[in-house]
């Protein structure tokens, strides 16, 4: 089923936004298909009429009232920025 | 004197009590201890400075007769919690520098009882690894050595286990997906405990896969990790996965007295090419059961060997997601090119701060997660993964609680399974199925192999009955005597 391929990769690449070089694409391609290759023996076991599972304890998600409880934090929020100007994060400028 | 960093929490804590010791002379003695033991590269923070301060208000609340578990026990914590002003980057270069302006619930909750920091631990890069070759920080050595051979600690929580293997810790927290509380703990002679799902709050944990994170601890005796995770649970609301119940008493469930229950034995465990002498060990262990009283029960997990190939689909993708975070604009590293715009800045940080090991992860996730591959891959994953709890659900119904060794191997050598990813991940073959059905367990050192390396039994149990788990490891650390000592090279 997987055959990942270079250009494979770089399109994955691109959508967890990690640059790769293009001398690293190919040797990347061989170990993902490995796991990838080893991974789809779950295609042996018969699914059908098998809900997948979304939680691991039978818990139901709690109601609490729609209010604040923490906040006015603005200070320790950008304490830890690579870079904040006038309050906000700072990044390269988008818009030409 | 005694040597104080040699005592378990439990004596550590009769002492204090008594008015033998103060916390401050136990937590001068492990500053000490944690300074002579660089060697092993456990520590990748220390916190000498804040570990007196919360000595002496330790000390300050036993006068008070305010005295608890934890209260004044020097500890060390895993760089993945969160701990506010203090070194946490989860052993990754995108988090270099940050300083969290909170404090993780698990680690809050320590403080609260009163245990005393001594620092943060080295573990694998975001928790993913078998061997803590994967931290930013350098591998951590194992305090067990292979004749003259440095061997790896396991993973992730390697400094966790090689700081208390090593007596420069008297506990440690320890963080749990698919076996790296459990595992590190069988590589080093130490006792790890991971509770089940939900029972300790992921507030403040740096989140890997979310569906599996769960907090845990590693110590040197059962009794120790009793006492070190009834401080660390309970229900969080911070946290929408912790569940609202209440803490049992688990030192109390060291009773010794395992007569009448059920022991179940997987078949499906006996895997072809284990060595000998696990499978002799855990025959062993079987028969300890025996002789404590339990009833052995042969059940099958039909489904096990399908478990690593489904974690390695679902901790991938929950990790892609997660780790979506880190983008050079809120915290970390940043690493703009030249003339770079936003989306070259995203793809150069992360390509700078993200080891091999978390980019093939984040790459395999990102693929299983896209357009076309969702259902192929993820879905069907998470079927195999109801199937897999289902084997352990109907196991339970004619067992109390399950016996299987730990890990496939002792510790191994530095660089002798990290060039191939899937035997790296075989490692966690045993830990993997426990973690994806949300199970309590834990690693009870009962031995050593040929080359004197340790080795564990893990012993898992029903979801919520941690008191069981507790209860089967007592018996069995008590029936393997497990006394064997590192020698202590590294001073």
């Amino acid at each position: 089923m997987s055959n990942i391929d270079k250009a494979t990769v770089a399109k994955i690449a691109r959508l967890a936004r990690i640059k790769i070089e293009d001398d690293k694409l190919e040797p990347l391609a061989g170990e993902l298909n490995n796991i990838l290759g080893w991974v789809e023996q779950l295609d042996e076991v018969n699914t059908d009429d098998i809900q997948p599972m979304s939680s691991v304890v039978n818990a139901k998600l709690r109601w609490r009232q729609d209010e604040v409880s923490d906040g006015d934090k603005q200070e320790s929020v950008l304490k830890n920025a690579p870079n904040a100007e006038y309050g906000f994060f700072a990044v390269p400028k988008v818009i030409e | 004197m005694t040597d104080l960093t040699k005592l378990t929490i439990a004596e550590a804590r009769d002492l204090l009590k008594k008015g033998d010791i103060t916390s401050r002379e136990l937590t001068e003695v492990h500053i000490a201890s944690v300074d002579a033991a660089d060697a092993l590269n456990a520590y990748i923070a220390k916190t000498p400075e804040l570990a007196l301060e919360q000595a002496d208000k330790a000390d300050a609340k036993i006068k008070a007769g305010e005295q608890k578990g934890m209260t004044g026990i020097p500890v060390g914590i895993k760089d993945l919690f969160a701990t506010k002003g203090v070194h946490t980057q989860a052993c990754s270069h995108i988090l270099d520098g940050f300083k969290p302006e909170y404090e993780s619930t698990v680690t809050q909750n320590l403080w609260d009882d009163g245990a005393v920091m001594l620092g943060k631990l080295n573990m694998d890069e975001f928790a993913m690894g078998s061997s803590n070759e994967t931290s930013f920080y350098g591998p951590v050595k194992n305090p067990w050595r292979r004749g003259d051979t440095d061997t790896v600690p396991g993973g992730s929580s390697g400094g966790s286990v090689s700081s208390v293997a090593g007596f420069a810790a008297m506990g440690a927290t320890a963080s749990d997906t698919g076996g790296s509380i459990r595992q590190p703990a069988s590589f080093t002679g130490t006792f790890g405990f991971k509770p089940t799902y939900g029972r300790c709050s992921r507030y403040g944990m740096v989140a890997f896969a979310s569906s599996l994170d769960q907090a845990g601890t590693i110590t040197r005796t059962v009794r120790d990790g009793a006492i070190m995770m009834e401080s660390i649970s309970g229900f969080d609301v911070k946290d929408s996965t912790s569940v609202d119940m209440p803490v049992p008493n688990f030192e109390a469930a060291l009773t010794g007295d395992i007569r009448g229950k059920k022991i179940g034995i997987p078949q499906e465990y006996h895997l072809a090419g284990m060595p000998a002498e696990i499978e002799a060990l855990w025959q062993q262990g079987i028969e300890w059961m025996k002789a404590a009283g339990a009833e052995i029960v042969d059940i099958n997990l039909p489904h096990t060997k399908y478990a690593l190939p489904t974690y390695y689909i679902v901790a991938p993708a929950e990790a892609s997601s997660n780790l979506a975070r880190y983008d050079g604009v809120r915290y970390g590293l940043r690493d703009v090119p030249q003339n770079g715009g936003l989306v070259d800045m995203y793809e150069a940080t992360r390509a700078a701060g993200f080891g091999d090991e978390v980019k093939r992860r984040i790459m395999i996730g990102t693929y299983v997660l896209s357009a076309g591959y969702y259902d192929a891959y993820y879905l069907k994953a998470q079927k195999v993964r109801q199937l897999i709890a289902d084997d352990f659900k109907r196991a339970f119904e004619k067992v109390d609680a399950i016996l299987t060794p730990t890990a496939p191997s002792a510790a191994f050598a530095f660089g002798e399974k990290s060039d191939d990813p899937i035997a790296m991940y075989l490692n966690d073959v045993f830990t993997v199925p426990a973690s994806l059905a949300g199970l309590p367990g834990s690693s009870v050192p009962v031995g050593l192999d040929a080359n004197g390396l340790p080795l564990g039994l893990q012993i898992l149990g029903k979801p919520w009955d941690e008191e069981t788990v507790f209860k089967v490891s007592g018996v069995m650390e008590e029936a393997a005597n497990f006394t064997a000592k590192p020698a202590e090279w590294w001073r």
